[in-house]
């Protein structure tokens, strides 16, 4: 008897043991993780690197100022894209929404949301690239927005609602008509959040390569206007580090160490951002 | 009191009348339209990808048929396309992927939700989701130079050294291959199995863990007993939404698994999946059959994704019901 | 008569307010409101029956009754908030002043007639923004400070606030805060004001000073307000309106039903034995 209660308690501890150092492990991945891109990144990491065009193979040297100009083209195009879909299709589901068009639009976001963002490219690829006949900022853009919509248009909705109805009541019984009540009480109140959501969708996207490969493809030089291929930083990441050299491998690391350090920046910063708590919470 | 006779139906008439005509005039039907048609863009970018990827694969749909999916030869010179190798590929990664994250995840996530406080379990939670943010190239960059290195010349030697004796361990080590693709797999989807499983097992009313507790159990009795086959749909409904993860990653896996269309036994050998070759051969896919054999993969990745997102999210749907309805 | 100076307004006043008696007086000028066969369904369920009841200018109504009789639900249809929710149908007329409700324009309806809410609901913006917010979304742009200033001293509030009309309205106490949502809804200088239990989220110190309040504005106002609390309904108003069930069961001066109810149901309902 004594024996069994012991056993069990010895299960009880190697268990709960054992689950604790999943979570030890899980995190410390991404401290490893971390940890590595800063010092592999940190060294190699100089002025160079934000000034200067890539170097011919061979020549040490050079830096990827046209992959970060590149990267915030896209970015740019992709917000473009991304926040007024996001925005007014989240005023849409949260204000307006029927409810066929609703549950349409929200099966459409999950399913956009679901979908590999490779598959995204092809898309991007099929309705721009091919019949342009050229790889383009433009057809980079578009892939990126299109994968940026569902984030962006899911949080600004859930920001919406969760505005309380005694606000909106209060505005409308001032003589607010409906969108006037949307404008200048409903959103104003969700502004943090929303801004929150587009920001971690952007941040999302910022990393995302794959779609990239056969749309915006690269470029070694300056890209100029949207129609040419640009180079961006995850493309530049991945060719440097499958190629041979040293020195490219040295500048993958620091484009990594850029890359992830401005997304876990916006990760962290909005999640501080948030936390704050919202005034009308008590209503 | 004088009770007023003179009501008439004239109220409801004339708030009829005036409903369309006022929306109209305040800008409410106006910005009820606007958002509507920006809204509806979604729906035509998925209309758009479902017809693009239909359309665009035709040529190869038609020219091998349901062939595609079990031959193996990949010729563009000859333009003989058969996908077994891709999807050989992306569903052993895929497996193995799973078969590591599970256990790693399911573990993290009742560590999480059964016994760290609040606190530090939302904090843990939070560092936890930013492995998720992390790009894939990243985690492709550390899988070439950190990951593979270490199989090589580790792992692989000492699997084959003492499990040697089933295929899967055999054959020479290169470091590069399933192994590599699994093991980056199961580091990325690790994040999304124990965010969603930390979720659904939070939403386990109280009363069920304390009933357990109440007649004895220990703490781990009732989580392991209870909790859990409470949850149990959910957390499927988690491992399904993670596979769709593991199926469509791209960049990672490209990097770490040797881009050979092949089919083999050991889990050492170099092997490819389909977002990888799609990856690779887009830009340099030159005839027409090439390039819809390329886009019938991406139509395949498109409709699995689709189909286990959908059925992951039923799952924790269900799990999420039954919480409230026993309440 | 006045307590208040009556400064130069922007705003339009479109039809002459009747005369200022705190009287109540019903029949004298015509009620300001007269509802007329009101039947209200939520989707199939009926919440109001057949009411009617008129409303006196510039008196306090109060409408009393056991939750759920469909008392707020009556006041929301004296601007028409309840079109905000969905399914909800509408039979008989309300006339404001002899106009029907239903034909006017929503908005200017609304901005005629007030409204406070049962938790104060001030908007996440500073004291001044919330009281100038019915006039900036009215179009007024001249003299707002002005308008502002004479709202927040007839809701009693200017001389707490006046330093820091820039702040956050969310730094108020509750009480103040409802203050502020009713110099809100005064800002429009409407006709008539709806309060749907506006003190039931609030201490009793601050009901005693919402009570003074309300008996200061029935002056240039018609007030109509909803309370499950007899005491309060005893208090401040002239007429009293009794619903239960969603029908209008009685209606008087307020004197008459809370000491010589003519039906069974409001007697047993004042002397507490209803429920």
């Amino acid at each position: 008897m004594n024996l069994r209660a012991n056993w069990r308690k010895l299960i009880n501890v190697v268990m709960l043991g054992l689950s604790g150092m999943c979570t030890l492990l899980a995190v410390s991945l991404l401290l490893f993780i971390l940890g590595y891109l800063v010092w592999q990144g940190g060294t190699a990491i100089n002025w160079a690197f934000f000034t200067e065009l890539p170097k011919p193979v061979g020549e040490p040297g050079g830096g990827m100022a046209n992959a970060i100009v590149g990267s915030a083209k896209l970015l740019l195009l992709a917000a473009l894209i991304g926040i007024p879909v996001g925005l007014l299709g989240g005023i849409y589901l949260a204000e307006f929404g029927g409810r066929t068009w609703s549950f349409l639009l929200r099966y459409a976001t999950d399913l956009l949301n679901g979908t590999p963002s490779i598959v995204i490219g092809l898309l991007a690829y099929g309705i721009l690239v091919m019949p342009m006949r050229q790889f383009s900022t433009l057809a980079g853009g578009f892939a990126l927005g299109v994968i940026m919509i569902p984030t962006a248009l899911r949080t600004a909705e859930e920001f919406l609602q969760s505005v309380p109805r005694p606000l909106r009541e209060a505005a409308m019984a001032l003589g607010a008509s409906r969108w006037k009540t949307i404008a200048t009480v409903v959103v104003p109140a969700a502004l943090p959040g929303i801004v929150t959501g587009m920001l971690l969708g952007l941040a999302r996207i910022a990393g995302e390569t794959a779609p990239l490969l056969f749309t915006a493809f690269s470029n070694r030089f300056w890209s100029p206007g949207w129609i040419q291929p640009t180079a961006s930083l995850p493309v530049m990441i991945y060719t440097y580090a499958i190629a041979p050299y040293e020195d490219w491998h040295r500048q993958a690391w620091a484009a990594g160490l850029v890359l992830l350090a401005l997304i876990l920046i916006v990760n962290v910063g909005t999640r501080i951002l948030l936390s704050r708590r919202t005034p009308w919470e008590r209503l | 009191m004088a009770m007023s006779n003179k009501a008439s139906e004239r109220g409801i008439i004339s708030q009829r009348a005036h409903f369309w005509f006022q929306r109209l005039h305040e800008g409410d039907a106006v910005a009820h339209l606007v958002t509507l048609i920006v809204a509806s863009t979604v729906l035509v970018v998925t209309g758009l990808l479902v017809y693009e990827l239909w359309i665009d694969s035709a040529l190869s749909r038609q020219k091998f048929g349901w062939k595609f999916f079990f031959t193996s030869t990949w010729d563009p010179v000859f333009e003989s396309f058969g996908a077994w190798p891709f999807i050989f590929g992306t569903l052993v990664t895929s497996a193995l992927g799973l078969l590591l994250a599970v256990p790693v995840g399911l573990g993290a996530a009742i560590f999480l939700a059964e016994m760290a406080p609040p606190k530090v379990s939302s904090a843990l939670a939070f560092v936890i989701d930013l492995l998720a943010a992390v790009p894939s190239v990243i985690y492709g960059l550390l899988g070439i130079f950190i990951l593979v290195p270490w199989l090589r010349t580790s792992a692989e030697p000492f699997l084959n050294t003492h499990f040697g004796f089933l295929p899967l361990f055999q054959g020479p080590a290169y470091g590069v291959g399933f192994l590599a693709g699994g093991v980056i797999l199961a580091i990325m989807i690790l994040p999304y199995i124990i965010s969603v499983s930390r979720e659904v097992l939070l939403a386990v009313p109280p009363e069920q863990r304390e009933a357990a507790l109440a007649v004895g159990s220990t703490h781990w009795e009732a989580t392991w007993e209870v909790v859990l086959p409470y949850a149990r749909t959910g957390i499927f409904g988690s491992i399904f939404l993670a596979l769709a993860r593991a199926l469509g990653e791209t960049m990672a896996v490209t990097m770490v698994i040797g881009n050979t269309p092949q089919v083999s036994s050991s889990l050492f050998a170099p092997g490819y999946t389909i977002a990888a070759a799609i990856a690779n051969e887009f830009t340099e896919a030159t005839g027409n059959v090439h390039l819809a054999a390329l886009m019938e993969l991406g139509l395949v990745l498109f409709v699995v994704t689709f189909i286990l997102n959908g059925l992951g999210r039923l799952l924790i749907l269900a799990t999420a019901q039954q919480g409230t309805a026993r309440e | 008569m006045n307590q208040f100076p009556n400064p130069a307004t922007a705003l339009p006043k479109p039809i002459p307010r009747e005369g200022n008696s705190a009287q109540a007086s019903a029949g004298k000028t015509g009620p300001k409101i007269q509802v007329s066969r009101l039947n209200l369904f939520y989707g199939e369920k009926q919440a109001l029956h057949d009411v009617h009841l008129e409303i006196a200018a510039n008196c306090i109504t109060a409408v009393i009754g056991p939750s759920g009789c469909g008392k707020s639900t009556l006041l929301r249809t004296l601007n028409r908030m309840y079109e905000t929710i969905r399914s909800v149908r509408l039979e008989g007329e309300i006339l404001l002043d002899g106009e029907n409700i239903f034909g006017l324009d929503v908005t200017s309806l609304r901005r005629r007639v007030g409204m406070v809410f049962q938790k104060p609901n001030p908007f996440p913006k500073s004291i001044f923004e919330n009281v100038a917010y019915g006039l900036r979304i009215n179009g007024y742009k001249n003299s707002l400070a002005e308008s502002v200033e004479k709202s927040l001293r007839r809701a009693a509030l200017w001389e707490e606030v006046k330093d820091q009309l820039r702040k956050s309205a969310y730094i108020l106490s509750g009480g103040q805060q409802q203050r502020l949502c009713i110099a809100r809804a005064i800002a429009l200088e409407p006709e008539v004001i709806l309060m749907d239990e506006p003190c039931s989220a609030l201490d009793p110190a601050s009901t005693g000073r919402i009570e003074d309040l309300m008996l200061e504005l029935k002056e240039r106002y018609t007030i109509v307000i909803v309370t499950h609390n007899m005491q309060q309904a005893a208090r401040v108003s002239d007429w009293t309106a009794f619903l239960s069930q969603g029908r209008l069961i009685e209606f008087g001066a307020t004197p008459d039903i809370f000491t010589r109810p003519k039906k069974r149901e409001t007697e047993d309902y004042v002397t507490g034995k209803f429920g």
